[in-house]
């Protein structure tokens, strides 16, 4: 396959960047995405021209680290992460678009990869189970209906990523703060801290400067997990309730 | 040096308890004055770094991802083994202590698997009071499944996502600590160098990858959390920033390496689809309790195979060979990994092999959609399946999956003794960065059970005996030896980036993966062992006068951070071959052409090679010397592992 | 801060003052609606000018149309600091954006509802504000004098121009309610899969009935009075 490449280039978080165009040639129906990018920056280390920076990490989908916005979707056409999207899912001769992720609460650090420390900040608010290790109870009692488990554990899959954010027309990160919230106010592990949770890190989330949520569903629609939105339902009851009622004034 | 692995001495079942009780303690108020550093944030680091801020000491946590959360334990699928019994199946510590031993083919130290098995029935109390969600009856009771051919359901598991599940729950138990104050984060933070003041570990040297900035860290003790060096081989199912920088360079520093030459080799992984290559995807084990594994019989067919001219479908049973279920009637597909892996090597180097490259075998479910039905098999593995059909392009419903082995996991790793320290004092190695607890073979479902044993239930108890006799003043940041070990990292970054040759970093990676696959693979002997020796010393050489990194330092340098790893694969490739050289028997992974049963089967030399090979690092370029750790079986016989 | 302003200025807790003024609004609008059904009613007026006179002197409906103008201005304002908050969020934006599979009046919510707010000052101008101070004719009806609106938006409705305008803000509105109506339940959190689906589809029926019937009074007295 013969493509043409357009990627956003930008030396450091300060530099302007812009868009480069690159074309290349022989890519293989086989290659996935990133491949096809590892390809082009073989190629380009040979003409003495710094690579394109990009994030990757375990190729299979799992880890949340690849971040591209290809062609005006986050991931790309189909719902899964960069890693695990393949050149056959575009044809010979097409133009492919290829920018990071945009949100100021992402900063761009070079060309295509992004900073995403806000999330981790987001879960450090209260993303957790108050427990130390060892002095638990015996993992059995704490019977958990298995719809309940099965439920808390669609949530816990996010990855991460950020395509929720990248997606959403405010960049807003409700998608990602509400499956952790979810995750943990469905579980009986969970209850103890559900209120203070929900408040911290609401305000984290809004501190870290993201936006809110017009309920377009965009987030649900590019997630590679599909967490589902009744998690942005769930966490906002879960915010209300927790602002009438807990002691926290 | 004598190696003294530190095992307590007495009955098996009460060492680590009267261990525990005869480790020193730290009093509470001073363990704040306590620094300690954990280098990477997998399972095993992020337990760790956790577990120890929650007692109190000052931890600092570094990875080279952007976030804790993305280290590659998160790419874990099948699920934890625990002793829980909890399936009323006849399983107990001692039952789980005895396979895991029996799995490693004999080549581990009994007291430290005795006390993963003890411990791993905390880890799951521990996950689940974290909100981990395990699969679940509908009783509102834990599932288990039996996993990788062992006779007792005790493997917990959350989907096909577990190691996923238990990382989050590690990963939010370190967000708390960070929360806290207890824990000070460094992502995107590579550590280059450990600092040694009088013999012991005193802190680290990183390189900050966003700024490049060398910095150096102080403190009373060093945890190496950093995982295995699967990616020595180039292609593994390892995440592409894997390494062994870290336990590399403390092994330069003076921790002894062992066993380097025990790699585990997945059978079921998707084929190499061509040059382009960068990773292999694994697909879980659990497909060959349906699939079947056959070639075909002859070389032509395989050959009209390969070239398209036939379909599989097109392929009559009498023209197909099942050479498992030929070779091991009783287990079948079945049977253990590395026999999996090893014969399908074996028929494609016959010329046997299905796809374009020759490099994959049939895994094909016709006759189990037959008997089950689609649907049945579709609710089975229907994520499995999706993910070949995204990867490959095709439908495995209709033809029949192409698999191949691959790097997965690495057994050996950095020597420690029973308190998971290594041969340098205050120097510690957990999880798979260290040799411990899987001998020569690794089971299904064990490594994420050792990585938060060692980070949640051991570290914590040993590293106290170590502090507690070193005292709490401070370490002093200003000594010498920490300039000297960052102008050493310095000077070794201006070197690469000096050299300004013509070949790229990946071409040496490349190359290095290909002797290693070939000569240090899943079958081995002295004269290709030998021939790869030299092969690899010359692309030492060639990289450092032609390997071409550009840009600076003082920036995100990808190709930097690529070419500093690939050195210290290019270096411990030649130790792997040298240890598997010494170790001319066959035991678990490691198959030496030159002893072999004569059906041609593994045989291990238990009168030679009972002992851990732990390697001591002399001089660059210089030959390692070799130490000997003997292994005392006193609770186990030693027996041939047969599966026909 | 107290925890009720640091509630309600959260983004959720901004999104739920968005949600309770909208859903006040939908409720409104079913009164206004059905009350204006009356304009149908072939009796030259009366009903619809008592009924209009009634909208503007009872105290208990004084007191709802002042909750209804507190939630227009409540709506608005509240849109505009998340729209801020919003476009700050995303200071640097793609350079190609192709949408997503997401609805057109769910990414366009702000744009929809400023055509509907000019609409609304347009609307007010013109007969709102006549009949609570402009120079309204008044008509005997039983012994009582009324203003007599009916004959105002008769008059008003004879330009051929305002009627299309009206029919185009209708249709704007309708975009807005389709999601708006559903999206309200969805902030406050009520979503459920068993009542979710029935609210979406009880919404998207509001979305097109309400403005529809609204539509149809400037279309019919049009052309049954020219």
């Amino acid at each position: 396959m013969k493509l043409t490449l357009k990627i956003w280039r930008q030396k450091n978080a300060s530099d302007k960047g812009g868009f480069v165009t690159y074309p290349i040639d022989g890519i293989s129906t086989d290659m996935s995405f990133l491949e096809m990018m590892d390809v082009l920056n073989e190629e380009l280390s040979a003409k003495d021209e710094d690579p394109v920076h990009f994030d990757h990490d375990c190729r299979e989908g799992i880890c949340g680290m690849c971040s591209l916005y290809i062609n005006g979707h986050p991931h790309g056409p189909k719902q899964t992460t960069t890693c695990q999207l393949h050149m056959r899912s575009f044809s010979d001769g097409d133009t492919i678009t290829i920018e990071p992720w945009r949100a100021a609460a992402f900063p761009v650090v070079k060309d295509l990869v992004v900073d995403r420390a806000s999330f981790d900040r987001i879960i450090q608010a209260g993303g957790y189970v108050s427990v130390n290790t060892g002095g638990v109870p015996d993992a059995n009692e704490i019977p958990i209906p298995k719809r309940i488990a099965d439920e808390a554990f669609d949530s816990a899959t996010c990855i991460g990523c950020g395509a929720c954010v990248a997606a959403c027309k405010n960049a807003s990160a409700m998608l990602f703060t509400s499956a952790k919230i979810s995750q943990l106010a469905m579980l009986p592990q969970g209850q103890v801290e559900r209120m203070t949770r929900a408040e911290k890190m609401v305000a984290q989330m809004d501190a870290e400067g993201f936006g809110a949520c017009t309920n377009t569903g965009a987030c649900e629609a590019e997630c590679p997990k599909g967490i589902s939105l009744t998690n942005i339902a769930r966490m906002n009851r879960e915010y209300f309730s927790a602002s009438v009622k807990s002691e926290n004034v | 040096m004598i190696l003294d692995s530190k095992s307590p001495i007495g009955p098996l079942a009460e060492k680590w308890t009267k261990h525990k009780f005869n480790s020193k303690l730290v009093n509470p108020a001073n363990k704040r004055k306590y620094e300690v550093i954990v280098v990477g944030t997998g399972l095993a680091g992020a337990s760790a770094a956790a577990s120890l801020a929650e007692l109190g000491y000052k931890v600092k946590a570094f990875c080279f991802q952007d976030s804790p959360r993305r280290a590659h334990s998160i790419a874990a699928q099948g699920g934890i083994n625990a002793a829980k019994n909890y399936q009323n199946d006849g399983d107990s510590v001692f039952r789980l202590f005895y396979d895991t031993i029996k799995g490693g083919d004999y080549r581990s130290r009994e007291s430290n698997v005795y006390r993963l098995a003890e411990v791993s029935v905390n880890i799951i109390d521990q996950c689940v009071a974290q909100g981990v969600p395990f699969a679940r009856e509908y009783g509102g009771l834990l599932a288990n499944r039996s996993f990788g051919g062992a006779q007792v359901s005790r493997t917990f598991y959350a989907r096909g996502q577990t190691g996923q599940q238990l990382l989050l729950g590690a990963y939010s138990a370190l967000s708390r600590q960070v929360a806290n104050g207890k824990v000070k984060l460094y992502p995107r933070t590579e550590m280059m160098d450990v600092v040694t003041i009088d013999g012991h570990a005193r802190g680290i040297v990183t390189r900050n990858l966003i700024t490049g900035a060398i910095e150096t860290h102080a403190a009373h003790a060093v945890l190496l959390c950093t995982g295995g060096y699967g990616n020595v081989f180039f292609l593994s199912t390892n995440a592409m920033g894997s390494n062994v920088t870290a336990a590399w360079r403390a092994h330069k520093k003076g921790a002894y390496f062992a066993n380097p030459c025990y790699t585990q080799i997945h059978p079921t992984c998707i084929p190499v689809s061509g040059d382009h290559q960068s990773k292999l995807t694994l697909m879980s084990e659990s497909l060959r309790n349906d699939g079947r594994v056959w070639v075909p019989k002859t070389v032509e067919l395989a050959q009209k195979l390969r070239k398209g001219e036939i379909k599989p479908r097109d392929i009559k049973d009498e023209d197909r060979d099942y050479y498992l279920e030929r070779k091991y009637p009783s287990f079948g597909n079945l049977v253990p990994r590395d026999v999996a892996s090893r014969n399908a090597k074996d028929v494609c180097d016959e010329g046997r092999g299905v796809n374009e490259t020759g490099q994959a075998v049939f895994l094909d479910f016709r006759d189990a959609i037959n008997r089950d039905s689609e649907e049945a098999i579709r609710a089975r593995y229907g994520n499995l399946f999706d993910m070949y059909q995204q990867i490959t392009g095709e439908n495995p419903y209709q033809t029949p999956m192409k698999i191949y082995p691959a790097v997965h996991y690495t057994m050996g790793g950095l020597w420690v003794d029973y308190n998971l320290s290594t041969t340098v004092p205050g120097l510690y190695s957990l999880g798979e960065a260290n040799f411990s607890d899987h001998g020569a073979n690794r089971l299904g479902a064990s490594a994420l059970m050792q990585g938060l044993a060692d980070g949640y239930f051991v570290i914590p108890y040993t590293i106290g005996d170590y502090l507690a006799q070193i005292g709490p003043s401070p370490v002093d940041a200003n000594h010498p030896e920490f300039a000297k070990a960052e102008k050493g990292v310095k000077d070794a970054i201006q070197q690469l980036l000096s050299i300004k040759g013509s070949k790229t970093v990946d071409y040496f990676h490349k190359k290095l993966g290909h002797i290693m696959w070939e000569y240090c693979g899943m079958a081995r002997n002295a004269e290709g062992l030998t021939k790869a020796k030299g092969m690899i010393q010359e692309l030492r050489a060639e990289f450092w006068k032609d390997v071409k990194v550009l840009g600076a330092n003082e920036e995100l340098n990808q190709t930097l951070e690529k070419a500093s790893r690939v050195a210290d694969f290019l270096e411990l490739g030649e130790l792997m071959v040298d240890d598997a050289l010494n170790r001319s028997e066959s035991c678990g992974g490691h198959f030496r052409l030159e002893s072999q049963t004569p059906e041609g089967e593994a045989l291990r030399d238990d009168e030679n090679f009972a002992y851990v090979a732990a390697w001591e690092f002399m001089a660059e370029n210089a030959p390692e010397t070799l130490h000997k750790e003997p292994l005392v079986f006193e609770n186990v016989k030693l027996t041939q592992r047969s599966y026909k | 801060m107290s925890w009720v302003t640091k509630t309600l200025s959260s983004t959720i807790g901004r999104k739920l003052i968005m949600s309770l003024t909208g859903l006040f609004l939908i409720l409104f609008l079913i009164g206004h609606v059905s009350g204006n059904m009356l304009l149908f009613k072939d009796d030259g007026g009366e009903a619809f000018n008592i009924y209009a006179h009634f909208m503007t002197t009872n105290p208990a409906v004084k007191i709802l149309s002042y909750l209804t103008y507190i939630s227009i201005i409540g709506h608005v304002i509240w849109s505009i600091w998340l729209t801020k908050t919003n476009k700050a969020a995303r200071p640097i934006g793609y350079g190609q954006s192709t949408p997503p599979s997401t609805s057109v009046a769910s990414r366009n919510m702000g744009i929809l509802g400023t055509i509907v707010l000019i609409f609304l000052v347009v609307h007010m101008k013109t007969f709102w504000y006549e009949m609570h101070w402009g120079g309204i004719p008044f008509v005997n009806y039983a012994g009582g004098e009324f203003k007599d609106l009916y004959t105002v938006v008769l008059f008003a409705f004879q330009n051929e121009f305002m009627v299309i305008g009206y029919v185009i803000a209708m249709a704007f509105l309708a975009f807005h309610l389709s999601h708006g109506f559903s999206s309200a339940f969805q902030t406050l959190g009520l979503n459920h899969r068993k009542y979710s689906p029935a609210i979406h589809t009880i919404g998207i029926l509001f979305s097109i009935l309400v403005p529809v019937l609204f539509a149809s009074m400037p279309v019919y007295i049009y052309f049954t009075q020219s």
